[in-house]
């Protein structure tokens, strides 16, 4: 597997099969791209075009689509995503920020501390609790959501974003296991050396263990933010008000709203929500593929 | 606080097990209340007849018996089956062709692998959007392209040949989700790259010392090296089949589309639950999924207890 492309006949098709399947791949974003940069009737009329034309159009283009145009009155003369009289994107947008936050913090802290307690401290049962949530790990969500929506009905929390963030703060099976293997990689003559300083288990966690730890908390908070911004079913279920809706929620009830919305506008919606996640995995290429390859695959 | 009594607060030390209880702690509370509860729950709604808005009423068994003369239970078991059976090989296929692919380590590897790795990460609920866009049956770029090559064949065969629609013919709604699912393999090649990386060297090299071809040592050296990491991946798949929702929630619509083609498992359950309000019977279907997934642990654990991999949050 190691050497192909020995011959340059044999490079040379590796090369041409790979740029082929690599467009392949991206040829789905791209359209969505060129089909947001439209208008309406060139969608209908000239669907295979790349891009609109005359291409000078684009910025115009972008100010149709994507922001709209609103008349002094401030009532909508050009009807685009953000300026939208029933779906409010900017409104998801910040609360799609509020859980992201709480809710990254939240998992990164608790995981991390949990994480701690199985990979430092020595006790009796460590290893028969470790066992159980190795079996939690792959309980699926729709197995429990249903009493979820009930639990949180009786704490009172069904209206506001709560059910969405809250129960990050517990740690979750997959991330524990993920960073106890990282911490058990940090020597532990680190510790011994704080501990001598006189330093309590809290400050060996503080000041030794998250500071080593940082590129495995990396993963953890990235591969989180992803979760909650993708998340659908979640909000799905625990969120009834319209003003408390998430992006993703946003843009489903974008599409299913009554009257049809046009192709155009629709890819323009989703280039806004699927943006930042492409800007996050351009910033941390590394931390994705890392997270998905070394972290994971070894003992 | 007189010194004396300073001095011993800070000497004193929390026996270890308590130290560690403590450290855990937010988990054994997370695990109580946002699952084991939870679970308990689900399995004595799933004894009752439960709408929400009264008090649950014990049945029995009568859920479950119900839930097995059920033609659209059925109905979502099959379409997740059968989405499972088809879409597991296509992808672990096409996953480890693309990281041979990749590992032979082109010029320019990093911006293959990220253009792979990109659909992946697309938030479900835009890629359904973007993917029913180009299904449409009449103005999608898929039929756009496919229509020509179809009328030319069609000529050449003297027939008529019209491309599918793709969302609302009942015989295409599984193909079509099958190739979203493609499309999003990218999680999978980065995972096995990770584990051709792992075969040693040296067995390729003994291998072709002993003259063997490229097919033999696919078959000989590098599938066995990985399989594993194969099965690790499908059983993974095959708990995730169980619970796909979104896609075809929104490609097609809560009831799946044409005939239910495409109404799986998770979305039966979500429609009892919540439009329907019949939390028992939801209930039970839950403790179904519960059993099925916990097989397919069981297999995991049984097969390999060193393999880990990282499967997102």
């Amino acid at each position: 597997m190691r050497k192909t492309g020995r011959s340059p006949l044999r490079r040379s098709l590796l090369y041409v099969a790979l740029l082929a399947i690599t467009a392949t791949f991206l040829l789905p974003l791209i359209w969505m791209l060129s089909t947001s940069l439209k208008t309406e009737r060139q969608v209908i009329e000239a669907p295979t075009a790349v891009l609109p034309e005359p291409i000078t159009d684009i910025p115009q283009q972008i100010r149709d689509n994507y922001l709209g145009v609103n008349d002094e009155q401030g009532e909508v003369e050009v009807r685009g995503v953000l300026n939208d009289p029933v779906i409010d994107f900017p409104l998801y947008l910040r609360n799609t920020l509020v859980v992201a936050i709480l809710s990254v913090t939240g998992m990164v802290l608790s995981s991390a501390f949990v994480a701690y307690g199985f990979s430092r401290v020595r006790w009796r049962g460590r290893g028969l609790l470790f066992g159980v949530v190795l079996a939690t790990m792959m309980i699926p969500f729709p197995v429990i959501m249903g009493p979820m929506f009930i639990l949180f009905r009786e704490l009172g929390w069904i209206g506001s974003l709560k059910p969405l963030w809250v129960p990050a703060w517990f740690a979750s099976a997959y991330n524990v296991f993920l960073l106890r293997q990282f911490f058990m990689s940090i020597p532990r003559e680190l510790d011994e050396a704080a501990t001598v300083d006189g330093c309590t288990h809290l400050g060996v966690f503080w000041r030794i263990i998250l500071p080593n730890a940082k590129p495995a908390l990396a993963v953890v908070a990235l591969f989180h933010f992803m979760f909650v911004w993708n998340d659908f079913l979640g909000p799905l279920i625990f969120l009834v008000e319209r003003d408390d809706f998430t992006l993703a929620l946003g843009l489903q009830l974008y599409q299913a709203q009554a009257g049809e919305v046009p192709w155009n506008l629709l890819m323009a919606a989703s280039t806004l929500v699927m943006g930042p996640v492409l800007l996050a995995f351009l910033l941390a290429q590394r931390t994705f593929v890392e997270g998905l390859s070394t972290t994971g695959l070894k003992e | 606080m007189s010194a004396a009594g300073a001095r011993r607060l800070r000497e004193f030390r929390a026996p270890d097990w308590a130290v560690g209880l403590a450290f855990v702690s937010p988990w054994i509370v997370g695990f109580v209340v946002f699952l084991a509860l939870p679970i308990g729950m689900s399995l004595y709604y799933s004894l009752t007849d439960y709408s929400m808005l009264e008090e649950p009423v014990w049945v029995g068994l009568d859920n479950y018996t119900a839930l097995a003369s059920d033609s659209v239970f059925w109905k979502s078991v099959w379409n997740t089956v059968f989405f499972a059976a088809l879409s597991l090989p296509i992808t672990t296929v096409v996953a480890i062709v693309l990281a041979a692919l990749l590992a032979s380590k082109p010029r320019g590897t990093g911006w293959f692998r990220a253009a792979i790795f990109v659909p992946s990460l697309v938030p479900m609920v835009a890629s359904a959007m973007v993917w029913m866009w180009l299904l449409n049956a009449e103005l999608g770029l898929i039929n756009r392209i496919l229509q020509p090559i179809l009328d030319a064949l069609g000529a050449a065969v003297g027939g008529n040949l019209l491309a599918p629609n793709w969302l609302e013919d009942k015989a295409w709604v599984m193909p079509a989700l099958v190739l979203t699912t493609v499309w999003s393999v990218g999680h999978s090649v980065v995972i096995y790259g990770a584990a051709l990386e792992e075969v040693p060297k040296a067995l390729y090299e003994a291998a072709e010392l002993d003259g063997v071809g490229p097919v033999r040592k696919l078959t000989s050296v590098t599938l066995p090296m990985i399989s594993p990491v194969i099965l690790f991946n499908v059983i993974v798949g095959a708990i995730g089949a169980w619970q796909v929702f979104v896609m075809p929630y929104i490609m097609l619509g809560s009831s799946g589309g044409p005939d239910r083609a495409g109404y799986f498992y998770t979305m039966y359950l979500y429609d009892k639950a919540f439009p329907f309000g019949e939390m028992g019977y939801a209930s039970a279907m839950a403790w179904i999924q519960l059993l099925i997934v916990m097989a397919f642990t069981g297999v995991i654990f049984l097969s390999s207890k060193k393999l880990v991999h990282y499967r997102g949050a």
